[in-house]
């Protein structure tokens, strides 16, 4: 009895933090897909970034752990704007193929290109000393380092929600989501707005991808890898939400660890089940609109 | 009454060009001209077949997949096995791998169908991720990752032997090729193939008039899925290997960008898209392999971005420019 409520506990709380990772890289994807009407299979790119300049930072220049994360965040950010400006905008709302080869050239690009500066190998993430090892509870012990990321994941969720909710930006977001040409016809720039947005989620995804390097490894194939796993989040989800990737990324998440330490030989089938039979009941996703 | 200047346009179209028969006597004079690369020939000839399976789905019916992959696996796997488990016939390795291939998209597709867009995409994903990891975890029948091993293909007819210079392939295939050409060209001027083209360019005019979207878009996914299955199982038997890469997104994503150079939705992309592209995999990827990614890469982004349509796109646009007053 014992040993089953621990495995629970165990699977919940990986469970939890992998889905924090999950949500924070591919909440940015679910905002491009519903507002700008994108598909960006490269989207894993920024969070593969992310997790880079995050080793790099720490390794090359000795950054502390939580200054190299806001650097990622930022540097990735600043990197989708001119992609946005120069690529990414022309094909809103347009042609789903063109946006298809568009983003999986660039994916390719990108193998290519961190095997180039990063060479073949993974890049590990070395948490700082007051991350590694456990972290005593008084009736159990949990690794530091995934607890800091759920907590981590949760600040970051309640911001993001928050924004999203009580400030004008968020407001105004909300506002393009549900209609578009309503939003330009009272003023909101909406040029100015998507730019933002995509510079936040790709920031968030630069973010996730570096909190989450020991769970996704940093390699060049990260964004290839792990695309169906972004996908799943925001199909489930429901294209254009923000919450509703929460719910997908958790269940995702726990699903996928549950498998992994219940039934290894079964790899990850059952999670693709649940996929199916997810969008069979709801083919909009859980918190999709038809 | 018909509209006999609508019914004269039709009938054009389905009428054999005279430009149609180039590939095929280019294929011929491959065969005299190189006589060293029969081989490669051979593989570019069932890959003009899965890029062609990749236009009717894509092209022709406007459902955008990252999965086709599945149903080249699944018919290479299943006249892989065939052959290495005492069957080694090939022409009924083909149909088998076809039914296998067909199978599988006619029950992947009355799921996925259901659904539109990213949806859809991120489920073909997952049906060929679902077949990857399926062939992966049997080791004890497909070898894992290793591949199979120890094809047996018996001679095409009893007479026939599959040689080492790939002569035999070379035509082999490239008779399959023809013949699965001759059906889909069928099929895509068939009414049912204008209906194809009509459900892709409005699919809602095409519900309001009283088409069975859904059944012909299941159908279509299904006949795709089969030409997959027989061009897979072609590079089975032909090269007597079959690999977990044969399932892979790379096989995906890579049919789609061969396609796209060609151009798509014209039948004829596949003809000119493949060879270009693995005849320049060929003379480049061997002297840095994984940078082949970067200018594929960066060939993608820019024929986006400036030639959409790929070569025969590009070549319309020119002709059209040539004739004043179109």
């Amino acid at each position: 009895m014992v040993d089953i409520l621990s495995a629970a506990v165990d699977i919940a709380f990986n469970g939890l933090a992998f889905a924090m990772v999950l949500y924070l890289i591919s909440v940015g994807l679910s905002v491009t897909m519903g507002l700008m009407g994108f598909v960006n299979l490269a989207h894993g790119v920024f969070a593969m970034a992310g997790g880079y300049v995050v080793t790099s930072l720490m390794k090359l220049w000795g950054v502390p752990f939580p200054l190299a994360l806001i650097g990622a965040a930022l540097a990735v950010a600043a990197a989708s704007i001119p992609m946005e400006r120069l690529l990414y905008r022309r094909f809103y709302g347009g042609d789903e193929l063109d946006q298809v080869l568009l983003t999986i050239g660039l994916a390719y690009m990108s193998v290519a290109g961190a095997t180039y500066i990063w060479g073949p190998l993974q890049q590990p993430l070395q948490p700082p000393r007051w991350l590694s090892g456990p972290i005593d509870l008084g009736f159990r012990s949990f690794p530091a380092y995934r607890s800091f990321l759920i907590l981590c994941g949760a600040a970051l969720v309640t911001a993001l929600w928050f924004g999203v909710e009580r400030t004008r930006f968020g407001a105004r977001l909300r506002a393009a989501v549900d209609n578009t040409r309503m939003a330009q016809s009272v003023g909101i720039d909406t040029s100015r707005l998507f730019m933002a947005t995509f510079a936040l989620g790709s920031g968030l995804a630069g973010l996730g991808g570096a909190l989450g390097a020991d769970l996704l490894a940093v390699n060049p194939g990260y964004a290839l890898q792990n695309l169906i796993y972004f996908l799943i989040v925001v199909a489930v989800g429901g294209l254009g939400s923000i919450r509703g990737p929460f719910f997908a990324a958790l269940l995702l998440g726990v699903a996928d660890t549950a498998s992994k330490y219940l039934v290894p030989e079964f790899g990850a089938f059952f999670i693709y089940a649940l996929t199916l039979a997810v969008l069979l009941w709801r083919p909009h996703g859980l918190f999709g609109r038809a | 009454m018909l509209d006999s200047a609508g019914v004269a346009i039709l009938a054009r179209r389905h009428r054999y060009h005279p430009l149609e028969a180039v590939p095929w006597l280019a294929a011929v004079a491959a065969y005299f001209a190189f006589p060293s690369y029969l081989p490669l020939g051979a593989q570019i000839l069932a890959t003009i077949l899965f890029a062609l399976s990749a236009d009717l789905v894509l092209g022709y019916a406007g459902i955008v997949t990252l999965g086709q992959a599945a149903f080249f696996g699944a018919g290479a796997y299943t006249a892989g096995l065939l052959a290495a488990h005492g069957w080694g016939e090939p022409i009924t390795g083909l149909f088998a791998g076809a039914a296998a291939a067909a199978l599988i998209g006619l029950l992947s597709g009355l799921v996925i169908l259901r659904t539109a867009g990213l949806t859809l995409l991120m489920l073909t994903l997952v049906v060929a991720s679902i077949l990857y990891e399926a062939v992966n975890k049997a080791s004890w029948l497909t070898g894992g990752d290793d591949g199979l091993q120890g094809m047996q293909v018996w001679p095409i007819f009893g007479r026939y032997p599959f040689d080492l210079f790939g002569r035999t392939a070379y035509f082999y295939c490239l008779i399959v090729l023809f013949l699965c050409w001759l059906a889909a060209r069928r099929i895509v001027h068939s009414p049912f193939g204008r209906s194809l083209v009509g459900i892709r360019e409005n699919i809602r005019r095409m519900h309001a008039i009283g088409a069975p979207v859904e059944r012909r878009r299941l159908i279509v996914y299904t006949i795709s899925a089969a030409f997959a299955g027989i061009s897979g199982a072609l590079i089975a038997q032909t090269t007597g290997f079959v690999g977990l890469t044969f399932l892979g997104l790379d096989r995906s994503g890579t049919v789609l960008i061969m396609l796209i150079i060609g151009g798509v939705g014209r039948l004829y992309g596949a003809f000119i898209g493949v060879p270009l592209y693995m005849i320049a995999q060929d003379r480049f990827s061997t002297i840095e392999p994984v940078y082949w990614y970067f200018w594929i890469g960066l060939l993608m982004v820019l024929l986006v971005v400036f030639a959409r349509g790929g070569v025969l796109g590009l070549a319309e646009r020119l002709q059209s420019r040539g004739e004043p007053g179109r």
